[in-house]
């Protein structure tokens, strides 16, 4: 006969209510939203998946999307070798290891929205140093508010400064594990330099370099503060990523509906493609 | 052969290596035996030219290999870690330095599976390190100091991280691996045990220095210095101060007569050192020199039990074969057997 005991809920409770407060509730408050065409007065009225069909058939969440991939694409592609060239030169024994780790932590401890503004005053033609620079010392025409490209360099540069840090300190901190004995072993079978990298180095950082994309990656999916105090999603529409252009359609147009609708798409993909991705990386520890 | 003249390692102030002189040759075990800090990885990671040297010269066969650099050594080195290529197969693991040697691959996939029989190691060849054991993991590094064309087979207490069973097994088959590769093998090792298993010649090293070099069962038989006698002895060897007078020696209040080298000794103060197998819980051919002591600690370990036991004039142990029945706290008197007293002047140096 076996006994069961009943009590065990009891102590899954405290997660189940905090699983609750955490996701759930949120998350079925947008969905309430995502579903009805709501008014001022709370009035509500049924709307089915229509915000949605209207969503996935609009040109403009496509182009908004299209940006934001381009985004993350290229500061993916700027931020994670950068990331782990720096790490790879830093030291990692002596006086300079903890001034190097202060120096590369330091963009990441300030807040956001300075760092935008920090960038707005900086790369303005005329008043900023960046623009004054490029337009009158080098002859360069650069001004931000007026041509994408450079609006778009901009952001870019902005978040490559702002984050490659963390890939940095990350890589760094799988470098440092790895014992001398592994490089005493290359050494003695004559290893070069990139085999060290790519058969000692790499596979020893995989893990952390994983946990260091997938931050990378939400964080600039999901990137709102830094381009809109910069740029606030122009020239036009040039610089208008999703969170941007959600929060346009949101509080600008107040279209409550559309906007949670988008949201839910938005959280969707972000967790789709973080779990693809670590999926595909571990895919071979789990075996 | 390797022959190193007056090699010396300074790290900043400190001396890890006093110079040391010493040839190992070919054909069979040269043992590095001492304990932990005693500079028995330094020593290895000199000959491996991993670590700048402060002095001294290193010839392989008579080269001189001082300002050679490790990839050009030609030699290998199995840590007492696991060091593996982590997302390589075993395979590739055992091939890498092969590959790196230019090697045709014909020759690489003999040499692999070669070295994968011996080692027992062919249904692994297509698995991850990772998926291997810690025993399999180890024998792969092994496979691939095998494997390798190397004039120096480095072992840095290759066994010291496995499992009691695995660890007798591997050992059993280490001196047939190497048997008539002509490579010259090194083996540090902090037990005296194994030195002693492994056979071969023995350093016995000490606080960064050689203290004694030989083929090993001359240096268990005849230590040249009291430390000697104990890096090279377990359980610890037993020690005790004496004063010998005419043909009689006297400590605390045990007394027996000498006979044979120590008789002709000059009168005065000595240090004795027997090891614990000489000391019975009871009288027998040999053993006759009466102790007195309270048992204090008793362990038995299967077939041979050990006491340790206080006398006035230090703590001793005893190990003798077979089941033993001591009390702890009770009085007992054991035998020693002063044939096998090792007699040390009070400079340390052995004189009888």
């Amino acid at each position: 006969m076996k006994t069961e005991n009943q009590k065990a809920w009891f102590f899954v409770l405290p997660v189940l209510l905090l699983v609750a407060f955490n996701a759930l509730v949120p998350i079925m408050t947008v969905v309430n939203y995502s579903v009805q065409e709501t008014f001022g007065d709370n009035l509500f009225f049924w709307q089915g998946l229509d915000w949605f069909q209207q969503l996935l058939n609009s040109e403009r969440f496509y182009a908004a999307l299209g940006r934001q991939f381009l985004f993350t694409g290229i500061i993916l592609a700027i931020e994670v070798p950068l990331g782990i060239l720096i790490a790879l030169s830093m030291p990692r024994k002596g006086i300079w290891v903890p001034v190097c780790l202060v120096l590369m932590a330091l963009p990441m401890l300030i807040p956001w929205n300075v760092v935008g503004a920090m960038w707005n005053i900086f790369a303005l033609p005329k008043i900023g140093m960046l623009g004054y620079f490029l337009n009158d010392v080098l002859g360069v025409p650069y001004d931000m508010t007026q041509n994408p490209l450079a609006a778009w360099i901009t952001i870019i540069v902005m978040d490559v400064w702002h984050w490659t840090s963390l890939v940095v300190l990350l890589s760094y901190a799988g470098l440092v594990s790895i014992s001398d004995a592994y490089y005493q072993a290359a050494r003695i079978d004559g290893a070069s330099r990139w085999s060290v990298f790519r058969y000692i180095e790499l596979p020893k950082m995989k893990s952390v370099l994983t946990i260091a994309i997938l931050l990378r990656f939400m964080d600039s999916f999901n990137i709102y503060t830094e381009p809109f105090v910069l740029t606030g999603g122009g020239p036009g529409n040039s610089t208008t990523l999703l969170s941007i252009d959600l929060v346009k359609i949101a509080l600008g147009q107040f279209d409550l509906g559309p906007a949670a609708a988008m949201s839910l798409i938005y959280f969707a993909i972000t967790l789709l493609v973080s779990w693809v991705f670590y999926s595909l990386m571990t895919k071979d520890d789990a075996k | 052969m390797i022959e190193l003249q007056n090699i010396t390692k300074r790290v900043g102030q400190f001396t890890h290596i006093k110079p040391t002189t010493l040839t190992l040759k070919a054909g069979h075990f040269n043992v590095l035996l001492g304990e932990t800090g005693a500079g028995k990885t330094s020593l290895i990671k000199l000959i491996a030219g991993l670590d700048p040297l402060a002095g001294g010269t290193i010839r392989f066969d008579g080269e001189d290999v001082t300002r050679l650099g490790t990839q050009k050594r030609r030699i290998s080195l199995v840590h007492q870690f696991f060091v593996n290529y982590p997302h390589m197969s075993v395979f590739e693991n055992i091939a890498s330095p092969l590959r790196v040697a230019g090697m045709p691959e014909s020759e690489i996939q003999g040499r692999v599976e070669e070295a994968a029989d011996i080692l027992q190691l062919r249904p692994m060849l297509g698995r991850r390190p990772s998926e291997l054991s810690g025993g399999q993991q180890q024998r792969t590094a092994l496979a691939r100091a095998i494997a390798k064309d190397s004039r120096a087979v480095l072992l840095d207490e290759p066994l010291a991280n496995l499992d009691y069973k695995l660890r007798e097994e591997l050992r059993e088959q280490l001196p047939e691996l190497f048997k008539g590769r002509g490579a010259v093998v090194v083996y540090a090792t902090s037990e005296p045990e194994e030195a002693l298993l492994l056979g071969g010649e023995t350093a016995l090293m000490q606080d960064g220095q050689v203290v004694q070099f030989g083929p090993t069962a001359d240096i268990y038989r005849q230590p040249a210095t009291l430390s000697a006698a104990q890096v090279f002895s377990d359980p610890p060897i037993n020690v005790g101060d004496v004063v010998k007078a005419g043909d009689t020696v006297r400590m605390g209040a045990a007394t027996w007569t000498l006979t044979g080298a120590a008789a002709g000794l000059a009168d005065g103060p000595y240090s004795v050192a027997i090891r614990p197998h000489h000391v019975l819980p009871v009288a027998e051919e040999g053993a006759t020199v009466p102790l007195e002591g309270e048992v204090i600690v008793t362990e038995l370990s299967g077939s041979e039990t050990s006491a340790h036991f206080r006398m006035a004039t230090g703590d001793w142990v005893s190990l003798a074969p077979g089941v033993h029945p001591y009390k702890v706290g009770e009085a007992h008197r054991f035998y020693m057997d002063p044939t096998h007293c090792y007699f040390f002047a009070p400079d340390g140096q052995m004189v009888a």
